[in-house]
């Protein structure tokens, strides 16, 4: 059986300025491909009913808290739960997969980050996510389509290249880190984010050497990724980063921080970031690892 | 079983949630989102006289008023993009409004593990739920001078 040649890549102008234009797509490209059978949609919320009350149609719900993570665990899935999840949502190794979600696409972000752990290969984010959908008009459903199961291969998990452990950020110190918390959590003047209490730490503040940048400056006010030439002023103007630095970046649980992954990576290129899930949840409670407080880095 | 302790409507919800799966209890949870009826006046021109609930990952805004027979009456205020927020308020409203002061301070701070809703939405999610129900208790003891009874423990 041959392989299918993939969709292509969106040829929208501003998609085409950052580094890897095929890991984003428009609402027009995604309007376009909705009924090609090389692509699968996948919606990924913070609100677990989101996909419930609407959602584009012949797209699959995959929920972060209950598909991705492992139940035990501190972890994701294994590679036998996550070939059975791709499976169960129709989604071979070849498929075209396009992941939006709510609240500019943080948790899609989160979502897009995971399926890169086991190497999906053609993963892509939807630019603007559900709201620009809406605000658009176009067509929503309650209906969930009939997909036929498919056969994922159990893939391994590679951790290593976009996944920083604790003692792989206490390595990493004097090399850059990007807090994307709130400049609270960032300060220690609180102790979880702003309306989250229940994911807090017992200590405040931030990892030593951490640049603050806020994960929402990447997002312009309707949900989408800021241009190319805007996020260089962000973080190459503002906190100094540049393409060659290894970067780690963190926030509470790791999700917001996929976002900021997901911008460095693939909207500005650089091929030496990860993600540090354990994050502050992890950090803020571990005992004498090194925390900076205040304003500075 | 300490079931006994629930009003009989909450009690009645909780059995609803008992008898199905998961799926299905998301299915219920959406209905009782939908069911939230919308806040009336003077709430609804007037946010300042309800009290956010900043610990559920969606703005919610939530009033309590005990009138003279010592009744409890509940008006949430959620946004359509949150169904789930919208559903927790739905339950605590089926569940508690119109009901006694203190059947409501008798609720126990738990009693939302009893919904099965951790393997439906997860516990993260759930604990919203609690934080409603923690300020509501809170208002209801402040508004019947019931103070010291139905203590939260913590």
């Amino acid at each position: 059986m041959s392989t299918p040649d993939p969709l292509p890549v969106d040829g929208d102008p501003k998609i085409g300025k950052y580094a890897h234009p095929v890991r984003l797509v428009t609402t027009a490209w995604l309007d376009e491909w909705l009924s090609d059978d090389r692509l699968v949609v996948v919606e990924s919320d913070e609100d677990v009913l989101l996909y419930e009350i609407g959602h584009i149609p012949g797209s699959v719900k995959v929920d972060w808290h209950l598909d991705l993570n492992d139940p035990v665990t501190r972890d994701y899935v294994n590679p036998t739960a996550f070939a059975d999840l791709m499976s169960r949502k129709g989604i071979s190794r070849d498929t075209t997969v396009v992941i939006y979600g709510d609240k500019s696409n943080w948790w899609a972000a989160y979502a897009l980050w995971v399926f890169t752990l086991f190497g999906h290969p053609d993963v892509r984010l939807l630019d603007g996510g559900r709201a620009k959908w809406v605000a658009e008009g176009r067509e929503m459903t309650t209906e969930t389509a009939p997909y036929a199961r498919t056969e994922y291969p159990v893939v391994a998990r590679e951790d290593g290249a976009i996944r920083a452990f604790k003692d792989d950020v206490l390595g990493h110190l004097g090399k850059p880190l990007v807090d994307v918390r709130s400049p609270g959590e960032y300060s220690g003047e609180l102790l979880h984010m702003p309306d989250y209490p229940q994911e807090g730490a017992v200590r405040g503040g931030h990892i030593p050497g951490a640049r603050s940048v806020p994960w929402a400056r990447a997002a312009a006010d309707d949900g989408t990724f800021r241009s190319r030439r805007e996020l260089a002023e962000i973080y190459e103007g503002e906190a100094g980063l540049s393409v060659e630095d290894e970067v780690v970046a963190y926030c509470r649980i790791g999700e917001r921080s996929s976002h900021t992954w997901f911008v460095l990576t693939n909207l500005l290129g650089y091929p030496n970031v990860r993600n540090y899930d354990g994050s502050w949840t992890e950090w803020g409670n571990a005992v004498r690892v090194p925390i900076e407080q205040g304003a500075g880095p | 079983m300490t079931a006994g302790s629930l009003p009989s409507a909450l009690s009645d919800l909780v059995d609803d949630f008992a008898a199905v799966g998961p799926q299905d209890r998301l299915q219920l949870l959406l209905d009782l989102s939908r069911e939230l009826p919308p806040v009336p006046e003077p709430y609804a021109s007037d946010r300042d006289r309800m009290e956010p609930v900043p610990e559920c990952q969606s703005p919610i805004f939530l009033a309590v008023a005990v009138s003279d027979d010592r009744r409890v009456h509940l008006y949430f205020d959620a946004p359509p993009e949150a169904p789930t927020t919208r559903g927790f308020a739905g339950i605590l409203h089926e569940g508690l409004d119109g009901q006694s002061v203190d059947e409501v301070l008798a609720v126990p701070d738990d009693f939302y593990l009893r919904l099965g809703l951790a393997e439906a939405v997860s516990v993260l999610r759930l604990r919203g739920m609690a934080a409603m129900l923690a300020r509501l208790k809170r208002q209801v003891r402040d508004q019947s001078g019931d103070g010291g009874r139905g203590a939260t423990g913590r």
